[in-house]
């Protein structure tokens, strides 16, 4: 009877379990395995130093060769535009909006770039734009070559793709290091990061466009008599056009977003660079009006090109398809912008806005927001300390140490203990006796957890209880790569670090799931919801992830905290989304069904909907935690103190291998935790016998 | 009886001994042509057996000039595969396809694509149409592969857009036009380069049946000016009658039958052929040179019809004269007598 209640699976976790007080108990004596010992650090940071200041006195000259080469195409890029007075620019590209999406983009256009004039950063404005222009093209080049090429040949496929998985995963920052010292400082670090962060898009989306060209059309052109390369240009490129078109989309919004992220560095003089430099200075008004023209930027240039995406596949009678029409636009462009070249050249304005006719509005910014911070000062201090004491604390450093008379009100005595340990056990018990078992488990790890704190628990049980959850998952091969993968960062002396970013980024995504997913539900059934929802979200995923830092660190200054929020406000988009999605997009026989057996709206929900849409609202938790690490990254500008903080000291001091080192460590996590939630995915959607769309 | 023959004796496609097998590795089933010695049932039980999917085991016919060859059979038994095989889009793994008495298989990649820009045309059940293209540009696509001037592609494409009635249509997007007019577009983009072979892949089944209706007659219409050597595949064995000169039945990659409509369902090999046979209006299928009488004398006097006429129509005149219709053939030969009575005779033999 025992064995029943007590099946095979819980009797290992039991043993974990045991294996974790153990460690516990003996936790001071074991100093290892709270500390891994810095004897046993394995110093792939220094071989990696090594090696590569052996790679540059060697080969470096070379790379330098690349860059000055590289440095040209841009130089010339930012003459040819800052030669073009600013109307020229702003007629030019407002047209474009037109074209692509009509009046509304184009008035919207046209006032962003009017905002830009006026509050005079054109100038580095057109320095980012430069950039995107050279790296763009080149990204696509070569993403769309290696798409083809991957189209063509499996074998090049399976080399192709867990190579962009990397590229997609490793931290941005880490990035910069390597490209950093083989190319040295300047504006080419951001065009070739760029580049590099920007291709895979183009690559994926090529792949999936080809693969998804239906077999009738490719044998009605073979049948019409076509050798391979017209097959290829004349049939299957054209109807796979929009998801071409949506890989140039992503493409250069990557491409947009490293180069801003580039401005890190230094010594570009763009717009990136402006807004850092605010952050930094803490003048937040001007950094908001800055990070303003980012913002802008980054949604005229993702409306654009989405819009021509979008036109491709109604293919019809939208502006700019016949051939004639093409004609017509050209020249109608060439003769506006000679017509408003000329004019500039007599209206000075026209060409370079006075300095004195510029609005300067950061200081009535900072005026506002002080006040405003002035007035909430205690509600904001308190949510500020609440949240800290409460939630970040308990689980970064557990309720053992956070429990103080400064933070909770009173100290922990036994008492306290007791009550505690007592309550967890005998739900936990409850939950045994009612067969849920994997409750059980889950209430006797947090009651452990939450006592000792995240960053304060012994590795080796870690390791084991993390390993043992992939396995169940995902079988063997997941449990090894978990294990070799958190292994490796505890030997290069890493993990305390992992933790804190683990810790931070899991307060985050359980919040942001928790909310993002309930806000979803509710848009699914609410169109009035979903449609306020929609355009916020839409922002808050196209704009770049530090201008969204920015009114946060106006509120509540840097640190943890801050971090939090950002992280919070970014990674809950996908959750609401793919929640409301799901639910969207149950089939309707199925919800009729339950409707006629005379299931109540709760039921319905809880017992129909979310079950069915579990698969799709699991993928936007993966979504979630994928958005709340690229967050996390970023967010080590404003001081946080995990794996992204040394990450983002390596980049400052040079330090490559220890940042190097922290960003693969990153990249890990990342990994496990997106096979882990995909496959939890996968598996529920087969058991439903459900394809997700 | 040779003059009921709407084609002429000439064969130009020839398919022998077809096979086609999915699965892990069928080829050496096949090397030294092994096949051939074997029952093809056997081999295709073995191959089956072992994992294999047998598309077509031992498929033989031949097309002649002018012909409709209807092929039918129940979803998945094998069809489209066959024209598949017939134009080359997939590989056989053994047989022969002679197109104009030369071998099909032995072709090169280069001589294919000449072939099939000049010889071949193909219609597919689900069009695929270029939805990047507008309609005319569509049907002067496989003139634009070969390299034509704009011109004269356009000119050309002209005159199949009026063989199908697009007129008027030539400008818009595939998109924006009816299933119908669709597939009008498929089957003036696969005439556009002048074919002698025709293959249809089931080219009205996305259709409702209204429109099928029309689309058929269309079709009846556009070969009767054309005289193509057609392949045409179907699942509805209605549409097989309406328009086939001589069909085969499928089941399970294997052809059952070969014969005239009629003769199938009056000499039905098996009752999988009956079962398809079972629901036919035979008014509409018989026609008057298969009911005749050969016992009775032919009469003088009597009104005569000729030998195609769909019995469905001659219904009126048999109920009004006792002593019936005499039939006559194209050349106004008299072929024999039908009334009634022989109608009847017809029938019965036919349900069982
Ligand atoms: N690429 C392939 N791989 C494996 N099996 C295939 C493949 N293509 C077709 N088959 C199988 O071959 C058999 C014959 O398929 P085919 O498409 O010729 O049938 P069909 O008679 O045209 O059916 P339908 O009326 O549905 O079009 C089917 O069992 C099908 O599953
Ligand atoms: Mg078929």
């Amino acid at each position: 009877m025992k064995s029943q209640i007590l099946e095979k699976k819980t009797l290992s976790w039991i043993g974990i379990i045991f294996i974790t007080v153990i460690f516990l108990i003996f936790k001071e004596n074991w100093g290892w395995s709270t500390k891994y010992p810095k004897e046993f650090i394995v110093p792939f940071a220094d071989w990696i130093n090594f090696s590569m200041e052996k790679f540059i006195d060697n080969f470096g000259w070379f790379f330098l060769k690349i860059s000055w080469l590289l440095s040209w195409p841009i130089i010339a890029a930012q003459l040819l535009l800052h030669s073009i007075p600013w109307v020229v620019v702003m007629f030019l590209v407002t047209f474009t909006a037109y074209l692509s999406s009509g009046l509304r983009l184009a008035l919207f256009t046209f006032s962003a770039i009017f905002y830009m004039v006026l509050i005079g950063y054109w100038e580095e404005s057109m320095n980012t734009l430069a950039l995107v222009l050279i790296s763009v093209p080149m990204a696509i080049f070569i993403g769309f070559g290696l798409g083809v090429w991957g189209f063509f040949s499996k074998r090049a496929e399976k080399i192709i793709m867990p190579i962009l998985d990397i590229f997609q995963t490793v931290p941005t920052f880490a990035y910069l290091l390597p490209i950093l010292l083989l190319f040295g400082f300047g504006t080419v670090v951001g065009l070739i990061a760029s580049v590099l962060y920007s291709f895979p898009p183009m690559v994926r989306n090529t792949i999936l466009g080809l693969k998804r060209v239906p077999d009738h059309i490719i044998e009605s052109a073979i049948m019409s008599g076509a050798n391979s390369k017209q097959l290829f240009w004349q049939a299957m490129l054209p109807s796979c056009k929009k998801q071409i078109l949506l890989g140039i989309n992503q493409s250069t919004m990557a491409a947009l977003s490293m180069v801003i992220i580039a401005a890190i560095i230094g010594g570009t003089a763009d717009i990136g660079w402006e807004v850092l430099y605010y952050i930094r200075k803490a003048e937040v008004g001007q950094s908001l009006v800055v990070g303003l023209v980012i913002a802008l930027m980054a949604i005229i240039i993702d409306r654009i090109t989405s819009g021509f995406a979008l036109q491709s596949d109604k293919d019809t009678k939208g502006p700019g398809f016949s051939k004639n029409s093409k004609k017509n636009y050209l020249s109608f462009a060439i003769l506006g912008s000679t017509i408003l070249f000329l004019l500039a050249r007599f209206f000075v304005v026209l060409d370079d806005w006075p300095y004195d006719l510029s609005v300067w509005v950061a200081s009535h910014i900072n005026d506002l927001f002080e006040t405003f911070v002035k007035a909430f000062r205690t509600e904001i201090k308190q949510l500020k300390n609440y949240t800290l004491f409460f939630i970040m604390l308990p689980t970064k450093i557990g309720l053992e140490q956070a429990v103080s008379p400064f933070t909770w009100g009173f100290p922990l005595e036994m008492i306290h203990k007791i009550f505690y340990f007592t309550s967890f056990s005998a739900l936990s018990i409850w939950f045994l006796k009612n067969k849920k078992n994997d409750i059980f488990v889950f209430i006797i790890l947090l009651m452990i957890f939450l006592y000792f704190g995240l960053t304060r628990m012994p590795w080796p049980p870690l390791l084991l209880i993390y390993s043992f959850f992939a396995w169940q998952i995902g079988g063997y091969k997941l449990a090894l790569g978990t294990f070799l993968g958190l292994g490796f960062i505890v030997s290069v002396g890493m993990w305390p670090e992992a933790m804190i970013s683990v810790y931070l980024c899991g307060i985050a995504v359980v919040f942001c799931f928790i909310v993002g997913t309930s806000i979803g539900v509710w848009a699914a059934h609410n169109s009035i919801v979903s449609a306020i929802i929609r355009p916020i979200n839409d922002t808050l995923q196209t704009i770049p992830l530090f201008v969204i830092l920015i009114p946060f660190v106006m509120l509540f200054k840097i640190g943890d905290f801050t971090a939090l929020l950002a992280i919070i406000i970014y990674a809950i988009v996908p959750s609401i989304r793919y929640a409301e999605h799901g639910i969207r997009n149950l089939p309707s026989e199925v919800i009729d069904a339950s409707k006629m057996m005379g299931s109540t709206k709760m039921q319905l929900l809880f017992l129909v909907k979310i079950p069915l849409a579990l698969p799709v609202i699991m993928l936007g938790l993966n979504q979630t935690i994928m958005y709340g690490i690229a967050m996390l990254v970023i967010a080590a500008l404003i001081g946080t103190n995990g794996l992204e903080q040394i990450v983002f000291i390596g980049l400052t001091d040079g330090n490559m291998g220890k940042g190097f080192i922290a960003g693969i460590s990153m990249a890990i996590i990342a990994m496990i935790v997106d096979r882990i939630t995909k496959t939890i995915s996968e598996r529920r959607s087969e058991a439903l016998g459900l394809e997700i769309k | 009886m040779k003059n009921d023959l709407k084609f002429s004796e000439k064969i130009k496609l020839s398919c022998r001994n077809l096979w086609k097998v999915y699965g892990e590795d069928p080829d050496h089933y096949f090397l030294n042509n092994l096949h051939v010695k074997k029952d093809p049932a056997i081999l295709s039980k073995k191959l089956s057996n072992q994992g294999h999917i047998v598309a077509n085991a031992d498929v033989s016919f031949n097309v002649h000039v002018g012909e409709i060859f209807v092929i039918m059979g129940l979803s998945g038994s094998g069809k489209s595969t066959i024209v598949r095989c017939l134009s080359r889009l997939i590989e056989p793994n053994a047989g022969e396809i002679l197109l104009d008495g030369e071998n099909l298989l032995e072709k090169s990649e280069k001589e294919l694509i000449e072939i099939r820009r000049h010889k071949m045309g193909m219609v597919f059940q689900n069009f695929g149409l270029l939805p990047h293209l507008t309609v005319i540009e569509n049907i002067a696509f496989p003139l634009k592969l070969q390299g034509l001037k704009e011109k004269e592609r356009l000119n050309k494409a002209g005159r199949v857009i009026e063989l199908v009635g697009l007129n008027g249509r030539e400008n818009n997007f595939i998109m924006e036009l009816s299933g119908g007019q669709q597939q009008r577009v498929g089957i003036a983009r696969s005439l556009a380069v002048e074919p002698d072979v025709w293959f249809l892949d089931e080219p009205f089944s996305a259709l409702d049946p209204l429109i099928r209706k029309q689309m058929q007659d269309e079709f009846l219409r556009i070969q009767s000016v054309q005289k193509k050597s057609v392949v045409f595949i179907t699942h509805d064995f209605q549409e097989a009658l309406r328009i086939a000169d001589r069909m085969a039945i499928m089941r399970d990659g294997q052809i059952v039958q070969i014969g005239k409509p009629v003769d199938l369902i009056l000499n039905p090999k098996d009752n999988y052929i009956k079962d398809f046979t079972k629901d036919v209006p035979w008014e509409s299928v018989l026609q008057a040179s298969d009911i005749i009488d050969k016992s009775k004398k032919i009469s003088q006097t009597a009104e005569e019809v000729p030998f195609d006429m769909p019995v469905a129509k001659m219904l009126p005149l048999l109920s009004k004269k006792t002593i019936g219709v005499v039939v006559v053939d194209d050349d106004g030969k008299r072929l024999g007598m039908a009334n009634a009575q022989s109608f009847v005779t017809a029938l019965a033999t036919a349900e069982n």
